[in-house]
């Protein structure tokens, strides 16, 4: 059985091989695909959409409809994380770890299905404990804000630069995850708690769905972001660019609740109180 | 680029993609994957294909490698094929 997968692997490989022999060369203007519709995107964008990054306004407006349904790809892996991972209400780990934080004791506390008081002297602690580390936990510390500015300039400036929704909101989502494993989980979702996560993955989604269907209720097509020029006040090629903005937006806050979501789920085997 | 560089990080590419099929150890498959995705995004951004780069090392490199050690951390660190 082995063997033969390995045939099988080896006889695709070779035939990928051979038939990439007959593709164009790398950067050929006579290539089939640089002669159909890429010479209109490459002309037109900056008269059409005032973006001068093309693959953006190719992304986010010409392809908007197939950017759309990529962000709810994204938004259903996130929720079919939780639903195969999460453990509901009554499921909880057997037994908790505290720490003294005056002495540094540790107790390990069963639970039988009782609700454990919450004490001003304990504080709760991960089963896989790792030492207080102080140079660690700055330097992390130091390291987040900067991270997020730069997720937020990728989102922003995906206009000009390369970046956009995607790349911006995977960076933020995974400022939070740095977080998450510099400190701990808890500490991760006091600030961005879960449910805020759920609302913010279909926020993302309805705000890309909301722009195209606003474009639609002010009498133009689904996600022609033209329209909007009827309620901002900026001229139609402007608005096309307020539009991939919107969007982007949008594509970022859900990649960027969904990112967590998955790790926490992933990380905690869905207990959601402590990961890595 | 230079064709010995380019050589260098293909070469590089298949030892990862391959060394991370091989490997017994789930954690250093996790790290491999994450160099082969490093190396893609080198490529891709030699190629002019920036936008693709930069998605490569922020999901390729970065998150899903995350994904993935956070997921061997629950299992066995060897696999038994």
């Amino acid at each position: 059985m082995r063997i033969l997968g390995i045939l099988v692997c080896v006889t695709t490989g070779a035939m990928l091989i051979w038939a990439s022999g007959e593709f164009p060369p790398w950067g050929d203007p006579n290539s089939p695909a640089s002669l159909h519709v890429s010479p209109r995107y490459i002309e037109k964008t900056m008269e059409e959409t005032s973006v001068p990054n093309a693959v953006t306004s190719v992304l986010a407006d010409y392809r908007g409809y197939d950017t759309m349904f990529e962000t709810t790809v994204i938004f259903a892996a996130g929720v079919s994380c939780f639903m195969l991972l999460r453990l509901f209400s009554g499921r909880e780990r057997s037994f908790q770890h505290y720490r003294h934080i005056l002495t540094g004791l540790t107790l390990r506390v069963r639970r039988k299905g009782k609700e454990l008081p919450e004490l001003e002297e304990f504080e709760p602690m991960d089963s896989l404990w790792t030492p207080y580390d102080l140079i660690l936990r700055t330097l992390c510390r130091f390291l987040l804000p900067f991270i997020q500015l730069f997720a937020l300039y990728v989102i922003a400036h995906g206009h000009h630069s390369p970046g956009g929704g995607f790349q911006g909101g995977v960076i933020l989502g995974a400022s939070m995850i740095f977080l998450a494993i510099s400190q701990d989980m808890r500490s991760a979702l006091r600030r961005i708690r879960e449910r805020t996560l759920a609302i913010f993955s279909v926020a993302g989604v309805a705000t890309y769905a909301g722009t195209g269907t606003l474009c639609l209720l002010l009498g133009s097509n689904f996600l022609d972001y033209g329209a909007l020029s009827r309620i901002f006040p900026v001229d139609p090629v402007g608005a096309r660019s307020l539009g991939i903005f919107f969007v982007e937006v949008g594509v970022g806050i859900a990649v960027m609740a969904t990112m967590i979501v998955i790790y926490h789920n992933l990380a905690s085997e869905g207990f959601l109180d402590e990961g890595l | 680029m230079i064709w010995q560089l380019d050589l260098l990080i293909l070469t590089l590419v298949v030892i990862c993609g391959i060394g991370s099929l091989m490997i017994k150890d789930l954690l250093g498959a996790a790290i491999l994957f994450g160099a082969y995705s490093f190396m893609m995004c080198v490529l891709w951004a030699v190629m002019g294909a920036v936008d693709v780069a930069l998605t490569e090392a922020s999901v390729g490199a970065g998150v899903s490698t995350v994904f993935f050690v956070a997921t061997v951390f629950h299992t066995t660190r060897r696999t038994k094929d």
